[in-house]
């Protein structure tokens, strides 16, 4: 799992959880791939982004070193920002692990690097 | 100045052609004059464009599109053709000259500005002529002869049949009746060659030599033709809820977007399924959906796959995707399920917690699309477009009955027959408002229930064909009986 999905992820599903947002993450093996860097993806995706969920999610598993904690205007001029933010983003992956719910505690694990976000029928009645 | 083309188009998919031609123009909001009325009977369009980029655009694309001529001379006889060709030469008007009748159609009397011919004729310029038929086949001779008539153009370089610096196109068009085909041609083309469609995709990303497949997985011209609809383009973000083994993706993947997928089937998602392939026993180790987009080198594009039930919400509030391109279940060979149990009160113990593979419950089509369409109404970009498939019964088929949102608009709707009774509408929506209320707006599933009516047609015809067959052999013994008593 990459961060850019972590960004997006919530635990809505499961019931009286309002925003399910952000999941903490709890690593137990990390990957670092290489990805073509692609300037203008990062700058649109930027806009998408929830800037102190990222900052926070990138320290927790140690990969939030030069990452501001607050964005600068002007981003998309900034390369080594853009750069920064493209490993964080998209080179980083969460292989094996979990995340957790922040309102309810429910975890769910993340294997051969894809979440697993399926409730049991018990949890949908 | 405006040049004319003849955009020759791959027989099948017919009811396609139209839909992806208009997301293509639409998506490089190209300007196009129609010099002829499109015609599904018709494998080829008449169009005039602004210059040869925008050509070259829509070919770039287009995976229904053989290849695109600039259209020097058309005709409805051979000898007419010639003279055209022959008067253009004498052409010097710079633009093209409308025949003594004056129609605005493609009518057979147009003559090309001879600069187009004359760019072609310089010593410098190897150059070869090919000629192609619809609806007729002709011998190497005939075609070498076909060739030999266009020998007064003034072509002065060299001929060169592989990679020549100009390739020449002499069509015929024998109508699309292949029981009923004429002496002579409707209609005959000459021009030259500019670019090929997407055709070689086709090949490039085929089924046959996919690494990840599944029993569902969606054919490579229709997953290209999919990526097209949803008017996918470089830096796009993409998703696919039903991902299944992420055909759609890859060819989202291709024209430059960045995907994520989810589906509530795990061992899809990790590979352990058991193999779709003839004669394959297991599942190797790098089948997945990234593995594929390795195969196409598109790794870079690919975000992430998830496991998760579309039924419940999974994305921030107010986190929107470019484009939504889904396949999904019809209940017949892939179920259409959600997590559930039909137990009241069931409860699981902290034992049985582990490796717990959850139980489900029927996810009713109907239900699957409201839920699809509401969540494209808030998880697309205004302007953006959901592209899915919908089964049907075709004789049930009625085009208010689809399903439909208020904030989306049904843009194109191309039918694909699966059978003689059943078929797929590939439907196109265009997200045009936020819903800004924040209420759940009326959302209409649509009403059919694809998987009763598929299997209860079944039956029916399962039972009409046995009760031919018993039929059948009671006729057969009774002619048995009849013959015996003939020779006693």
């Amino acid at each position: 799992m990459k961060l850019i999905t972590h960004n997006m992820l919530t635990s809505k599903c499961l019931k009286g959880v309002m925003t399910g947002y952000p999941l903490a993450i709890n690593a137990t093996d990390i990957k670092v791939t290489e990805v073509d860097f692609n300037p203008e993806f990062i700058t649109r995706v930027i806009p998408k982004l929830d800037w102190e969920v990222l900052w926070a999610a990138a320290n927790s598993i140690g990969h939030g070193e030069g990452l501001p904690k607050t964005l600068e205007p002007k981003y998309e001029e900034n390369e080594d920002l853009l750069k920064k933010l493209h490993r964080v983003l998209l080179e980083v992956e969460v292989e094996e692990g979990n995340l957790t719910c922040p309102e309810s505690g429910r975890q769910f694990p993340i294997s051969k690097g894809i979440p697993n976000m399926l409730l049991t029928e018990a949890e949908v009645q | 100045m405006w040049r004319r083309y003849l955009m020759w188009f791959a027989h099948e998919h017919l009811d396609f052609r139209h839909a992806e031609m208009q997301s293509i123009i639409s998506l490089f909001n190209i300007p196009v004059k129609f010099i002829e009325q499109p015609s599904i009977r018709k494998p080829y369009w008449i169009v005039e464009l602004p210059s040869e980029d925008y050509v070259k655009k829509i070919a770039s694309r287009s995976v229904l599109v053989k290849n695109c001529i600039e259209l020097w001379s058309t005709a409805k006889t051979e000898s007419q053709l010639h003279a055209n060709l022959k008067n253009s030469l004498k052409n010097s008007t710079g633009t093209w000259v409308t025949g003594e009748n004056g129609q605005g159609d493609a009518s057979d009397t147009h003559l090309c500005p001879k600069e187009l011919i004359e760019a072609c004729c310089s010593p410098k310029n190897s150059f070869k002529i090919e000629v192609e038929t619809f609806c007729k086949h002709y011998t190497l001779k005939e075609k070498v002869q076909k060739i030999e008539s266009f020998e007064y153009l003034p072509l002065e370089g060299p001929v060169k049949l592989n990679k020549p610096d100009i390739t020449l196109a002499y069509l015929e068009f024998y109508g699309d009746d292949p029981n009923n085909v004429p002496e002579q041609p409707y209609d005959l083309f000459f021009g030259k060659w500019i670019v090929d469609g997407q055709r070689d995709l086709i090949q490039y990303h085929s089924l046959k030599k996919r690494h990840f497949i599944g029993n569902t997985s969606m054919d490579a011209q229709l997953s290209l033709l999919m990526a097209n609809q949803a008017q996918v383009k470089t830096g796009d973000i993409v998703l696919d809820p039903f991902v299944g083994s992420g055909s759609l993706l890859v060819s989202a993947a291709h024209f430059g977007a960045y995907v994520w997928g989810s589906d509530i089937d795990f061992m899809m998602l990790h590979g352990r399924t058991r193999p779709s392939r003839v004669g394959q026993k297991m599942r190797a180790k790098e089948e997945s959906v990234r593995g594929n987009m390795r195969q196409y080198k598109t790794e870079s594009s690919y975000l992430d796959v998830l496991v998760s039930d579309f039924s419940l919400p999974l994305w921030k509030q107010g986190f929107k995707f470019d484009a939504i391109i889904t396949d999904p279940p019809y209940g017949v060979r892939e179920p259409t399920e959600k997590i559930g149990i039909e137990r009241d009160n069931y409860k699981l113990s902290e034992q049985h917690l582990v490796n717990h593979i959850p139980a489900k419950v029927e996810y009713g089509l109907q239900q699957l699309y409201g839920d699809l369409l509401n969540f494209a109404a808030t998880h697309l970009e205004v302007g953006r477009r959901l592209v899915c498939w919908y089964p049907l019964v075709r004789e049930e088929y009625q085009e208010d009955q689809l399903p439909s949102h208020p904030c989306l608009s049904l843009v194109a709707n191309s039918e694909q027959v699966l059978s003689k009774l059943t078929a797929r509408r590939l439907l196109t929506y265009e997200k045009v408002r936020d819903d800004g209320t924040g209420q759940t707006l009326e959302t209409n599933g649509g009403s059919h229930n694809f998987r009763e009516k598929y299997f209860a047609m079944g039956e029916m015809t399962r039972r009409e064909r046995k009760e031919r067959k018993s039929e059948e052999m009671a006729a057969y013994a009774l002619y048995k009986m009849a013959a015996k008593r003939d020779v006693t």
